[in-house]
């Protein structure tokens, strides 16, 4: 017997979706407003409702997702993310005419999808998981379809994606043949029992390759520059967050639970797409006009960072991890809630040139801009620092210290063009007329206020969250104290 | 008198609490209301930090100069594990703070009318920066140093980059790139020491005992990081630049106040932490010391401009100070110690100077200038007394910071402390050639008829300032009996724990 209150956060997603689809659909009239409010109501419900019913740490559905503190924390901040991602889409796709109710059922299908990853326990669950969050990516990206632009997009990241769900399911499909199961901890058991084959190796790298795609780590990253320049901002913004935890956490949950035993084998992989993607985005980045472009290969970037505590294989790097994420998520929205905002006479910012001399016409905006960039760059006393320093504690504990030596030069690299993004808006002088933000914006705005406030003060009170992180991570290795 | 009170974080965060208020007014305000506060702003920045100065003073009063324990201790939970909020100071960082909340109300009130735009923004960015440069020497965590330490960026990049000269965006890049790549590399540092120690109180990590090995690479990060910021030769190369490009206060700022940072750093990290290591690398110090000392003071002769000339002459007053550390005896660091104290009033004051004349004629050309003692004779006196202040005259506070140091460097290489004092030479060649120019000679330049002595606002800047530079120059021990103490149980601490790391 199932305990519904295990995969309540997924049927109720899963429901109302469908709900929601089938309302749209049935009236002639343009609904989507009202099915927006109701998507970002279900997305915040979501988000509590596990913690709401109560915590319980078992499996459903024969063991194929399982449910505890680690994938709670992380369905938390992808429902938070995602609701946030639509109320920053409202005010866009109004104005560029897109405003179609779809836009909001898909985002409810893609939070399914990155539901069942992060709590999938069973190779096919975690299959359909990513399946299920990438079909509905793929058309997001491409929402804009009159646009060459954005269906260059769409079609760039699904072909790509086809191809990264191709590895993953031949790294599936050689891990069944060579432990006999599908199942998470039989897996895990059979590694223990039999010790390393090179079929479960090999299925291995490329079950992360294929993940690899998800997180956009190099040397898997070629598609994110392009689909971050061509789908509509609100979608980049929201493809920048909520999926990369998700996806990032599925890794996470595969490299510590099944193949916790063979730390060694995997952290090779780890290590060298930590590696390239941090370099990979912060050299990338340098040349960028397009800031879609440039938060494309910053996120490389932040990937890389993600998966230096990671490469540790202790329970305090996923905790590290699990800040870092947190922490990468909440500047994220806060740069796109930013990028929202900014409207010349015939459209969307998208050239960082056009954003001199902000600072003279927008003054909010642009003090606000700047600190979600020097937090992105990590410099203290800003959260991003704090990111990165818990990322980087466990690794240096692990032993990686040059690893760590490595991640803090690409961030100096970083700073380079964070930096360029403050000199324009500060030091130049403006050659294009601003719009004054409508009143509609003042969501944005709110949002870009309310994230700022949280990257200046949590600093201050750091140390109340970390139990709640510190349970999530632990919640991990109790899957290797259940393995028989 | 401050049993229950945080004196500390009070000293530290009130600026903070005083930008905050005119961020928020100048939020709430608009039209008529915002040009008054554009005027009121430094009136309210003054007091804010003038208030901070009178706590400090308050605070030194109340210490305890005769124990080398860390005075005024506060500690709270902040970042869970060993990572906590720790502040104090003793005999070493507490004259740092003083400086600090001394040349701030200073350079508040010398901005009052040389700053044209965003006046609101300005002080805001100065109390900020204010705070941290408290911070940094009052923390007694390793990761709230750090924290301070690195968070100077932010307020120096954005002033030099909105009010700064003309190629002011390049010149903030530098800095900041520069500075940023030696800090990143000790925070690679701090979570390996952390690692080993599992604590990040500085007062632990003191008795902490680190294998030789690590020492050498710990110390390393942490001299990358501590020789930009200081500047030594040959990481230098972003002072000149930021110096020139800077507004008048922010470069009194920079030069007070931001580069004693390193050194501080080296006397509160690098020898107590890895003395084995300290050990292993004083030749490389004092070899780079002495090139500083010589090499930039014959560079300073060069210069057209002003800012420039003395920019390098504090990276040349700077490498007095390195070697003075690295003499590890009584004499070197205390002279250290005196020479930092001493230089940031200095050279605050000849920015200040520079400042002066830099209002009235808008160029630091030094070919520009010629003749002013007759048309501003106060002006002439306050840049002599300064000058040899610098160039390091008995009677002036140059001399005992530089005359310590040598005699320090002395006791351990006769051949060092020989190479300073011809830097000491090479610096009355310079700073001589910078009076004579700009202040004797025969007035050839038209423009410079009508030029206007120092105004009140300037004299009440400056007089401090020539009477600290007296004061400490015939008194010294105003200064060295409240280190004294603290120095001693550093060079003691560093004899019993070298060699342990083996």
């Amino acid at each position: 017997m199932i305990n519904p209150q295990l995969i309540a956060p997924e049927i109720l997603l899963a429901v109302s979706a469908s709900l929601l689809l089938g309302f749209g659909v049935s009236k002639t009239t343009n609904r989507a407003p009202i099915v927006r409010i109701i998507a970002i109501a279900i997305l915040l419900i979501y988000s509590v409702l596990s913690y709401v019913l109560g915590s319980i740490d078992d499996t459903a559905f024969n063991g194929a997702l399982v449910g505890d503190a680690f994938g709670r924390y992380v369905k938390f901040f992808i429902g938070i993310a995602a609701a946030f991602g639509l109320l920053l889409a409202g005010n866009y796709l109004e104005r560029e005419k897109l405003d179609q109710y779809e836009f909001s059922v898909l985002t409810l299908y893609a939070v399914l999808g990155m539901s069942i990853m992060v709590s999938a326990n069973n190779l096919l669950a975690l299959y359909i998981g990513v399946e299920m969050q990438a079909l509905a990516l793929y058309v997001m990206a491409a929402f804009n379809r009159d646009s060459l632009r954005a269906s260059e997009a769409g079609l760039k990241y699904f072909v790509l994606g086809a191809l990264s769900s191709g590895l993953l399911l031949y790294g599936i499909s050689l891990i069944y043949g060579f432990t006999g199961s599908l199942n998470f901890t039989e897996i895990g058991a059979a590694v223990k029992a039999n010790g390393l084959t090179r079929g479960i190796v090999t299925g291995l790298v490329f079950l992360l390759c294929g993940l690899g795609f998800k997180i956009s780590a190099a040397p898997f990253h070629m598609w994110t520059p392009d689909v971050y320049e061509g789908a509509p901002t609100p979608v980049t913004g929201f493809f920048a967050a909520a999926p990369k935890f998700a996806a990032m956490a599925l890794i996470t949950r595969l490299v510590m639970g099944p193949f916790g035993e063979i730390t060694d084998q995997w952290q090779q992989v780890i290590i060298v797409f930590a590696v390239m993607s941090m370099f990979i985005g912060a050299i990338g980045a340098l040349r960028q006009t397009n800031i879609k472009r440039l938060m494309a290969y910053s996120s490389i970037a932040n990937m890389g960072y993600a998966l230096v505590p990671l490469a540790a294989g202790t329970i305090a790097g996923v905790k590290g991890m699990l800040i870092f994420m947190t922490i990468y998520i909440i500047t994220v929205i806060g740069v796109f809630a930013c990028i929202l905002q900014m409207r010349i006479r015939d459209g969307m910012v998208e050239r960082i040139s056009d954003l001199s001399g902000l600072a003279k016409t927008n003054r909010g905006l642009t003090i606000a801009l700047t600190v979600f960039m020097l937090s992105l760059m990590g410099i203290p006393p800003l959260l991003g620092f704090f990111g990165k320093l818990y990322a980087f504690l466990p690794a240096v504990d692990a032993n990686l210290i040059w690893l760590v030596v490595l991640a803090l030069v690409a961030s100096v690299i970083g700073a380079f063009y964070y930096l360029r993004i403050i000199k324009i808006m500060w030091f130049d002088e403006a050659d294009l007329e601003f719009i004054e933000p409508v009143p509609a914006l003042r969501w944005t705005s709110m949002i870009a206020a309310i994230l700022l406030i949280a990257i200046v003060i949590i600093p201050v009170v750091a140390g109340t969250g970390q139990a709640w992180i510190g349970d999530a991570a632990e919640s991990l290795t109790a899957f290797a104290a259940n393995t028989p | 008198m401050f049993n229950n009170l945080p004196i500390l974080s009070l000293i530290t965060f009130l600026p903070l609490v005083g930008a905050i208020a005119l961020m928020f007014f100048a939020r709430i305000s608009k039209g008529e209301a915002r040009t008054q506060l554009d005027k009121n702003a430094p009136m309210v920045a003054l007091l804010v930090s003038v208030a901070v100065l009178i706590l400090s003073l308050l605070m030194v009063w109340q210490f305890d100069a005769t124990s080398a324990e860390f005075d005024f201790v506060e500690e709270t939970a902040w970042l869970g594990g060993n990572i906590k909020y720790r502040m104090g100071v003793d005999g070493i960082s507490v004259l740092f703070v003083v400086l600090t909340a001394f040349l701030t109300p200073l350079c508040i009130l010398a901005s009052r009318n040389s700053i044209k735009k965003n006046m609101v923004d300005y002080m805001v960015a100065f109390l900020v920066l204010e705070t941290i440069m408290i911070g940094v020497f009052c923390a007694l965590d390793l990761i709230l140093f750090y924290l301070f330490f690195e968070a100077v960026l932010i307020p120096m990049f954005i002033i030099i980059g909105v009010w700064g000269g003309k190629d002011r965006v390049y010149a903030s890049y530098k800095f900041f790139l520069y500075t940023l790549l030696g800090s990143v590399l000790m925070l690679a540092a701090v979570l390996w020491i952390y690692n080993l120690g599992g604590t990040t109180d500085i007062r632990a990590l003191h008795k902490l005992e680190i294998p030789a090995g690590a020492q050498t690479w710990l110390w390393l990060a942490f001299f990358a990081s501590f020789a930009v910021k200081m500047p030594m030769w040959p990481v230098h190369t972003w002072l000149p630049d930021a110096h020139v490009q800077a507004p008048t206060a922010g470069s009194v700022i920079l030069a007070g106040i931001l580069l004693k940072m390193g050194g501080y750093g080296f006397l509160r990290f690098s020898l107590p932490m890895f003395p084995d290591a300290s050990v292993k690398f004083t030749p490389l110090i004092f070899a780079l010391s002495v090139i500083a000392i010589i090499y930039t003071s014959l560079v300073a002769y060069r210069q057209k401009d002003m800012k420039k000339l003395i920019a390098y002459s504090s990276v040349a007053h700077m490498g007095f100070v390195t070697m003075g550390i690295f003499a590890i005896n009584m004499q070197g660091l205390q002279g250290s110690i005196f020479q930092m104290i001493s230089h940031g009033l200095v050279s605050g004051a000849l920015f200040f100077c520079v400042g002066v004349i830099y209002d009235r004629m808008h160029t630091r050309d030094i070919e520009f200038y010629g003749g002013l003692v007759k048309s501003m004779p106060v002006y002439a006196f306050f840049l002599m007394l300064f000058t040899m202040a610098n160039v390091g005259l008995p009677g002036t506070s140059g001399f005992v910071g530089e005359i310590l140091t040598m005699v320090g460097a002395y006791k351990v290489n006769p051949w060092v402390a020989a190479g300073a004092a011809l830097g000491m030479i090479l610096s009355a060649v310079y700073a001589l050639y910078l009076y004579r120019a700009v202040i004797f000679g025969e007035q050839t330049n038209e423009k410079l008829n009508d030029i206007q002595d120092l105004n009140r606002t300037e004299f009440i800047v400056l007089a401090p300032l020539a009477f600290f530079v007296i004061l400490l120059g015939i008194y010294p021990s105003l200064v060295t009996d409240i280190t004294e103490v603290s120095v001693e149980n550093l060079i003691q601490n560093f004899n019993l724990r070298i060699g342990q790391g083996s």
